[in-house]
């Protein structure tokens, strides 16, 4: 994996940066014990939105990776579809974040729910290819078997200190 | 007489002759103290023990050698100070001689030599033959730990009080040395002779040719890459080496063309702490650094930084790298220049602007904030600086706010701009003469102004920031910008969307009001002044409106906006006193026309004066103002509409619970910062209305019915004992109150009366105030007594039992807040109550309020005692008392036990629990069973943090821990689901081994709540598990 610091060089060294949204704020309705809230489409993206980018001491979010209007999700068909677009066409990181993508939602949605997580069509060069990487659950295991992979996998995942 | 003293002299002299015996061919170590022991005490000289020694000194065989040059070692660390300097002489010479000796005998010889360059008697030129001796003879890195550190001791002793003549040496001492000093590995000695180098420098030594040397025996261990071992006995921390080693670099120009490469080699390397140790040491040495130093290394340095700042993923990286580029720049400005020589200033700055503008084009870009960053630092680091580049970037800027349109993009660049002007404002002190802005003035405002009236919320609130740092420019703004300025803010003023740019609005207007209150009264205090009355005139004329319900939440939020702009603008004298009488004013309209105003409604106003108030606070004359004018108004319309024949439904809104203590509010905020001088000119009015209803002070006293809430005045009236209580509890202690006796009583009668909580809680809070202000002494003890016997005969009653609990309750908290003597009886007296069937649970939640702090009387801003340690001490006092009350308990009223402990402990300042836990952790673990869940809550609430400060005792519970928590996840209340997973998040901080066993039971367990019905449950949850997965994983 290329290394954010040292001499280096970037794929991608001044990439372009949107910002971050607030906090969700809360709700009279989500702080009434009575009220259930269903899982919507904000609440996934928040999952998301701060998974770190492998190279770029940045989110996600702020490199426009993820963005709330790719996220499907129907909490009564229990399913969710996310869509992500790697910075730069030939991005050799797709399949990484795609896969914390993955195994962001797989720690954190309830099992009952069937995850989708693909490239937005038309926006990386070996697009299928990684979609068909992410969608094979055997694959995506034998993925975390391998320390190494783990191991950056859980760095994306990890709150930036 | 010549035997007798030769006798005398043999015996202890026999003594030592057998000391010296056991030490040297016995081999034992006592000896030497005690002989040491014996020369101090003047039985035997130090010439005895050398005479003694004798043989063993001269002894062919190396190691008796050794042990004799050994005690003799000993003996003169320990009794140096005693020796004379015919003695000195003597023993220099025989021990630099002994340098020469076997090999065996040298850390002996040197311990020796410390202990003589302690000597005072040292006669001048040994010190350096000593040294000479050492550098000659000794090959100091082939000798052990201990004995090179030995030499380093020597030579600071002698650097310490031979300073002049090691300089007599010149170079050669320098050059001796770095041949001591040369490959030297151990973290103890480099300390040392780090500092050994620093002192050479910075007390100018003679360094020679030999600059270069003396950089290269200390640079070579630059970075610092020391770990220190577990459990180390010497404490030396990698941070130490760092900063003595930095010290050494940093401590002269003469090495800067040897060390800048160096930096600059080890800024480019990938190790992270190597970078960061090279900006810290290039920032130290830019102290001392001129021009010269700097010249030819200038464009490689900035190169690094540059590629550091905008590479880096490191913060600290990036924080280092601008404040060397600040200190860099800092030096470069402070240079004096030669006429004929180039600005080096001007060519860097024109440096990094080369580099860095053209990124400030591209504000959606990752650069464009490492570039601001970096021009930003440059730019604070002098005058000169800051002129050069916001006299280039600032018109850039401008011109770039207008080619980009989105809202975004003109954010960040009104973002950048606001950065170079406070920059400019930290400079602008310097010289008055010039203002560098007023060219850009218009623009600035001009863009500033576009600013607020974008729909972004983001770009609005950079816009607020901007013109107050534009405002605080002296004389930069003219009356039409202000006016301008003014209609904006004032406009802001009732956004409603989104409330961050209106809070910076406000915040604006108030920081503007205190430099231009002329602009503000003009034109901001009478749009106001005819918002409000637009508020109110429908109502008059339709009779109609109810602003609670009436027009919608649009004229309701209006009404709010317009009193919170009054409030915020209300910073200078002059215009508080056109707000306040706006507000009083509109206050009496609303309760005097037809318009029905809500409680909220009152509440909103009583919330804006109680802002004024805190505004005049500081100032000694509006605060005055603000009492004697509000006060008498505030009072004059409750005691209105308290009368009995008052049947309006609009008046007795003044009344509610809620309004009163918005106005309680009002009446303490205008009272606590009072001189006791004017203090006592109000109490004089204040008291005798309640107590003798002399309403002759009020504005308006015409009332049909007289004012006696003491007596038998309607409910209404008993009520208004509350703004009694706000005002006598807010007093200055020595402020002294008429009629006090008579007062106490009356407050302690009303207190036990039954039928209205609210005025018998007042009543009971007033006399507990005054209680906790009182000085000691017999009227004190009196009024205790008082209400002793009142709370017994309550408690005893029946009719009364709640009241007299109240008033009990109150009394011990001013007490215990003092420290008086009683309070541990009355806090007996409660804790009995927890077992009583009745007031029970009222008693354990009484606790809450012991421990807590109060808003409205027994604070330290209402002047009440109230000792810093109450807390600590109640709870060393009466903690075991309460567990103790808690196993004795039937198991009925046990929870009563935990509820109260569970209130003290949750009040407690955690250090202070700490200790206490392993004590009270097993109580702690029952409560998390209780079924109560005020108990789990304040349970969980009081482990989390001791999960996270404490966790190597808490890991010690870790299975019942891990049991119970994860079955309050399942509770039905919402608070405690989501305390019980933050608690499971807390639990990750124990140390991993302990939690592995754990971690599938933990993760399988934590994916139902995934699925809670609630959002905030949901959002712990996935916290807590995304933890729990991290747990002795790769990469966490």
């Amino acid at each position: 994996m290329v290394g954010g610091g040292g001499g280096g060089l970037l794929e991608n060294a001044n990439p372009l940066i949107y910002e971050r949204s607030g906090e969700r704020p809360v709700t009279a309705g989500e702080e009434d014990e009575q009220v259930p809230d269903s899982i919507d489409a904000r609440e996934i993206f928040d999952l998301i939105r701060s998974i770190n980018d492998p190279e770029h001491p940045l989110t996600l979010e702020e490199l426009n990776v993820v963005e709330q209007v790719r996220v499907q999700v129907s909490d009564p068909e229990s399913t969710v579809a996310v869509a992500f677009t790697p910075t730069i066409p030939h991005c050799s990181m797709a399949t990484l974040i795609g896969l914390s993508i993955k195994v962001k939602l797989l720690r954190s949605l309830p099992q009952r729910f069937k995850m989708d997580v693909h490239i937005t069509p038309g926006t990386h060069a070996s697009e299928h290819a990684v979609n068909k990487q992410l969608a094979d659950k055997e694959r995506v295991a034998a993925a975390l078997e391998n320390t190494h992979l783990l191991e950056v996998v859980n760095q994306c995942l990890s709150a930036r200190s | 007489m010549a035997a007798a003293a030769d006798l005398e002299a043999v015996a202890p002299t026999g003594a030592l002759w057998g000391l010296v015996h056991d030490f040297v061919m016995g081999q034992q170590e006592g000896p030497a103290d005690q002989v040491a022991a014996d020369v101090k005490s003047g039985s035997y000289t130090v010439l005895q023990v050398v005479e003694a020694l004798g043989s063993s000194l001269e002894n062919p065989e190396p190691r008796t050698r050794a042990r004799g040059i050994q005690l003799l070692s000993e003996v003169l660390l320990q009794c140096h100070p005693l020796l004379l300097e015919k003695e000195v002489v003597h023993l220099i010479l025989f021990y630099e001689n002994r340098l020469k000796d076997h090999h065996l005998v040298i850390p002996s010889v040197l311990r020796g030599l410390r202990a003589l360059s302690l000597c005072v008697a040292l006669p001048p030129g040994l010190a350096v033959s000593v040294l000479k001796a050492i550098f000659q003879e000794v090959h100091v890195q082939s000798l052990p730990q201990v004995d090179r550190h030995t030499v380093y001791s020597i030579i600071t002793n002698f650097m310490q009080t031979r300073e002049e003549e090691l300089k007599g040496l010149g170079a050669d001492f320098t050059f001796g040395f770095i041949q001591v000093m040369d490959g030297e590995k151990d973290p103890r000695n480099l300390l040392v002779a780090f500092r050994i180098v620093h002192d050479l420098i910075s007390r100018d030594y003679n360094l020679g040719p030999f600059v270069e040397e003396l950089f290269e025996v200390t640079s070579c261990y630059f970075p610092i890459d020391f770990t220190p071992p577990p459990n180390d006995p010497y404490g030396i921390q990698r941070e130490d080496l760092i900063l003595s080693l930095r010290a050494v670099l940093a401590s002269t120009p003469r090495f800067a063309e040897f060390l800048l490469p160096l930096l600059i080699e080890k800024v480019d390397s990938d190790i992270l702490s190597a970078k960061l140790d090279s900006l810290q040491t290039l920032n130290a040495c830019c102290t001392i650094y001129g021009q010269k130093e700097l010249k030819d290394f200038l464009p490689s340095l900035w190169v690094s930084i540059r590629r550091e700042v905008f590479q880096t993923a490191s913060e600290r990286v990036e924080a280092e790298g601008l404040a060397a580029l600040h200190s860099l720049t800092a030096c470069l400005s402070r240079s004096v220049l030669r006429a004929d020589a180039e600005d080096l200033l001007d060519f860097f700055l024109s440096n990094i602007l080369q580099d860095c503008r053209h990124h400030l084009c591209e504000p959606d870009m990752k650069l464009v904030w490492p570039s601001a960053k970096l021009l930003q630092a440059a730019a604070g680091a002098s005058a000169r600086a800051c002129d050069h580049i916001t006299s280039n970037v600032l018109p850039l800027l401008l011109e770039q706010f207008h080619k980009h349109s989105q809202s975004n993009q003109r954010r960040t660049i009104l973002e950048m701009i606001l950065g170079f002007l406070k920059l400019q404002q930290k400079w602008s002190y310097e010289d008055k003469g010039e203002r560098p802005l007023s060219g850009l003035k218009d623009q600035l405002c001009s863009l500033v102004f576009m600013a607020l009236t974008d729909p972004n919320a983001q770009l609005q609130l950079v816009g607020i920031r901007t013109l107050t740092v534009l405002g605080a420019q002296p004389g930069l703004l003219s009356p039409g910008d202000l006016e301008l300025a003014v209609g904006h803010l004032y406009r802001l003023s009732f956004l409603e969307e989104d409330s961050q740019s209106w809070a910076a609005a406000l915040e604006a207007s108030g920081t503007l009001a205190t430099l231009y209150p002329m602009a503000f009264s003009s034109h901001l205090v009478p749009k106001l002044a005819e918002d409000l009355c637009v508020v109110l005139s429908p109502g008059l004329l339709s009779g109609k409106l109810d602003l609670a319900k009436g027009d919608g939440p649009t004229k309701c939020s209006r009404h709010l906006r317009c009193l919170q702009a009054l409030s915020a603008v209300s910073t200078h004298p002059s215009i508080v006193k056109e707000t306040l009488p706006l507000l009083l004013q509109h206050l009496c309209q609303m309760n005097k026309g037809n318009v029905v105003a809500g409680p909220s409604e009152v509440i909103a106003v009583c919330q804006s004066l109680q802002q004024v108030a805190e505004k005049c606070q500081l100032d000694p004359e509006s605060c005055w103002y603000f009492h004697q004018t509000t006060i008498p108004c505030l009072l004059a319309l409750a005691v209105q509409a308290s009368m009995p024949e008052e049947l309006s439904v609009r008046r007795k809104v003044l009344l509610e619970d809620e309004v009163l203590a918005a106005m309680v509010s009002v009446i303490s905020t205008a009272t606590t910062h009072l001189s006791p001088d004017l203090a006592g000119q109000s109490v004089a009015h204040i008291v005798p209305l309640f107590l003798d209803g002399n309403i002759s002070f009020l504005p308006e006293n015409s009332f049909p019915c007289r004012f006696q809430p003491f007596q038998d005045g309607s409910s209404g009236q008993r009520r208004l004992v509350a703004l009694l209580m706000a005002f006598v509890c807010s007093l200055p202690r020595n402020v002294e109150i008429p009629q006090l006796n008579q007062l106490m009583q009356e407050l302690l009668g009303l207190s036990c009366c039954p039928g209205c909580p609210f005025s018998s809680t007042a009543a009971a809070k007033c006399f507990a105030g005054l209680l906790n202000k009182h000085p000691a002494g017999q009227q004190l003890d009196e009024f205790l007594q008082l209400a002793v016997d009142k709370v017994e005969a309550g408690l005893g009653s029946g009719s009364y039992r709640r009241q007299a609990f109240t008033l009990l309750l109150w009394v011990t908290k001013a007490l215990v807040l003092r420290y008086h003597p009683l309070s541990s009886c009355l806090i007996d007296r409660l804790m009995g109550l927890l077992s009583d069937p009745e007031l029970g649970p009222t008693a354990a939640d009484g606790f809450s309020l012991l421990m807590s702090d109060c808003t409205d009387v027994l604070t330290r801003a209402g002047h009440a005692e109230v000792r810093i340690m109450f807390r600590q001490r109640f709870f060393t006092d009466n903690v075991p008392a309460l567990v103790q009350g808690f196993h004795a308990a039937p198991q009925d009223v046990k929870p009563n036990y935990l509820k109260g402990l569970s209130h003290v402990l949750n009040r407690l300042p955690k250090p202070v629990l700490l200790p206490e836990l392993p004590t009270l952790l097993s109580l702690l673990l029952e409560a998390l069973s209780c079924p109560d869940c005020v108990v789990q809550l304040s349970t969980l609430s009081c482990l989390q943090p001791l999960l996270l400060e404490a966790p190597q005792v808490m890991s010690l519970h870790v299975d019942t821990l891990v049991t119970k928590f994860l079955n309050l996840t399942s509770s039905p209340s919402m608070a405690v689901r989501i305390a019980a997973l933050q608690c499971m998040h807390a639990l990750t901080r124990l140390p991993t081994p302990v939690l592995l066993p754990y971690k599938p039971q933990v993760i399988r367990a934590l994916a139902k709540p995934l699925d809670d019905k609630k959002r905030l449950v949901r959002k712990e949850a996935v916290l807590a598990r995304g933890e729990w997965f991290l747990l002795g994983s790769p990469g966490s």
